[in-house]
């Protein structure tokens, strides 16, 4: 598949479609131009490199919702196998948004859930852009449910601009269905992964991210507003919405240093989107080490540091009244 | 006219013109937003802010808010001593700190949360009330905070923990400290739940996004006022999304009871009685008398 470029990535483009042109030329030409091929590429892997080492917060955004990024099922059919997929809430529908199911992470029965964004225009309809409706939080919670009554540790993978702001979902409780999830996830009795993988789009990222470790891809965003939002807010235009992305902090490493995530797993150089396989290893490593962590605890002390680790969130003074 | 105030642009020119012709003292007369009716402001106010011709329900401050709802002995205020700080070094148009200082000058709180221990009709509660005016009754660190410290204050004392929200949402301005207060909040309740205490929640106009979306529906009875605006998403986002018109009182507590989101709707005249009711049925305590 070619790469698709985003906007401050051309220099890049420039000199891929460079090379592009050299290959096609190399095909019938008497001369050796591989060796200048070579070089090409080791500066574009050089400026691809440089670029990516100062992205700007609005920058990373872009490469959170990259066309051609790893989507929850990506993850799924790669770093897990026999994924059995379970559908609906049992009330209302299946939302397309939130995927989820059993599946086995080397070898060991694990619940899985995330949600979905579809490639190209037809399957984004499908998957409504992975923005959920109450029934897709519903989902989720009776999948954790599920893997409370077995045992089974629950690994959710986050990405969506945020839950879909439509009629339908205000008239099916969207506001309680991610409330609920919430209260639930705090005290699920099995451990509880959770991995940013794009974009952590606020409450409805949120409704599937309560857990014992809370990690985000390095190019991954997690907001309490989309930029966009709270540029049109704020500064009363969408046009603001790098001023936003920088001013609200929404950065793995940001987030990290702030201590409201664990971990911060490394892309590929470019991002994700230019590495399939290495992201899928990178993440599964890290997936593994964490599983064996928690599960290594007692039940008691990991809902305790669950507890009091939501306890702590937030920064203020404290004054004689 | 002096040379200064030729030199004033004609805007401000009208502005301080303004301020000179307007004779009639302030907050004497009040009309109501809903029927126009030209309300005595000091009726008003000896109504609950309740419009006495359409019993439009005006907005509260947090305070008038715990006294229609607190006996008047025996209170506490619990976490006034948690205050905020600007962890971002957030600024807009205006810097976080500046916005801080300016809804604190306008309202006297230090934040948008008022928590206080105390009674309603002699049954022990703690209660938990937004300033609206406070950044829109935004939830940031300190709301999340001082909600915690209520419902622990309501388990170490047993009693019920009752919240009254008047919020906009998550506070912008302290980015992703602001959406863990939604989890932080909603984890709390547990504490409530441990000890089998009630947990009443009273959704006033507005109780948007953030605070909608956490606690807020995780009452063990959930109450609405009449005609208040409740909801994740704001209508202007989802009109602007779905390209429809909404549908009439979309949104609205009377809409959200008929969809089966919130328990009852009470009239704000009868909600300190209601709610001390609803406590002791869920206590089971002997009624009332």
């Amino acid at each position: 598949m070619k790469t698709t470029f985003l906007d401050f990535e051309q220099p890049i483009a420039e000199l891929e479609n460079k090379i592009e042109e050299l290959r096609f030329v190399q095909d019938d030409s008497v001369l050796d131009i591989s060796d200048e091929i070579e070089r090409l590429q080791k500066k574009s892997l050089e400026l691809t490199k440089s670029l990516y080492a100062k992205l700007t917060p609005a920058q990373v955004s872009q490469v959170a919702r990259h066309p051609q990024r790893p989507y929850t099922l990506d993850y799924l059919n790669s770093i897990f196998t026999d994924f059995q997929e379970l559908h609906g809430d049992r009330a209302f529908a299946d939302d397309h948004a939130i995927v989820g199911g059993m599946a086995r992470f080397n070898g060991q029965a694990v619940m899985v859930i995330g949600q979905q964004k579809g490639r190209g225009t037809k399957d984004n309809i499908h998957r409504n852009f992975g923005m959920p409706r109450p029934e897709g939080y519903r989902k989720a919670l009776r999948l954790m449910k599920l893997a409370e009554k077995f045992g089974m540790p629950v690994i959710t993978f986050i990405d969506t601009p945020g839950a879909y702001p439509g009629i339908g979902a205000e008239e099916r409780g969207q506001s309680e269905a991610i409330g609920r999830n919430l209260y639930e996830m705090a005290k699920l009795r099995v451990p509880v992964i959770c991995t940013v993988i794009g974009e952590g789009g606020s409450g409805g990222a949120l409704a599937i991210a309560v857990g014992d470790s809370v990690n985000m891809l390095q190019y991954a965003t997690y907001s309490v507003i989309s930029p966009e939002g709270c540029a049109s807010i704020l500064w009363k235009t969408a046009e603001r919405a790098p001023d936003a992305a920088e001013a609200l902090g929404i950065t793995a490493h940001r987030l990290k240093s702030l201590g409201l995530i664990d971990r911060v797993v490394s892309e590929p150089v470019g991002g994700a989107h230019r590495d399939h396989a290495a992201m899928m290893a990178a993440l599964k490593r890290v997936l593994q080490e964490e599983l064996k962590a928690l599960t290594a605890r007692s039940l008691d002390e990991l809902l305790k540091t669950r507890f009091d680790r939501l306890m702590s969130y937030g920064r203020y003074k404290e004054d004689a009244a | 006219m002096s040379w200064l105030n030729k030199l004033l642009p004609p805007k401000i020119k009208r502005e301080s013109r303004s301020d000179k012709t307007s004779s009639v003292p302030e907050g004497l007369w009040s009309k109501c937003p809903a029927c126009e009716a030209v309300l005595y402001y000091t009726d008003l106010e000896s109504n609950l802010q309740v419009c006495p011709k359409c019993n439009h329900h005006n907005a509260l401050d947090a305070r008038a808010r715990l006294n229609i709802l607190l006996d008047e002995e025996g209170r506490r205020e619990i976490g006034a001593e948690v205050k905020p700080i600007d962890i971002l070094k957030f600024k807009d148009s205006k810097k976080y700190p500046d916005r801080l200082a300016a809804s604190r000058a306008a309202t006297g709180e230090d934040d948008a949360l008022v928590v206080m221990q105390g009674s309603m009709l002699t049954v022990p509660v703690v209660v938990a009330a937004f300033e609206f005016r406070f950044i829109g009754g935004s939830m940031g660190s300190v709301v999340g905070e001082r909600f915690v410290r209520g419902v622990q204050a309501a388990v170490e004392a047993r009693t019920p923990f009752v919240c009254v929200a008047a919020s906009g949402g998550a506070r912008m301005q302290e980015g992703l400290n602001s959406l863990m207060q939604m989890a932080k909040t909603s984890a709390a309740l547990d504490l409530l739940t441990q000890a089998k205490l009630p947990f009443i929640s009273i959704l006033t106009d507005p109780t948007m996004g953030g605070v909608s979306a956490s606690f807020a529906f995780l009452g063990d009875v959930v109450i609405a006022e009449p005609n208040a605006l409740i909801g994740f998403a704001g209508p202007r986002v989802i009109e602007q999304t779905v390209r429809e018109t909404l549908p009439e009182g979309f949104q609205r507590a009377e809409f959200l009871l008929e969809k089966g989101a919130v328990d009852m709707i009470v009239d704000r005249r009868e909600l300190k009685q209601r709610v001390a009711d609803l406590a002791t049925l869920l206590l089971r305590e002997p009624a009332l008398v």
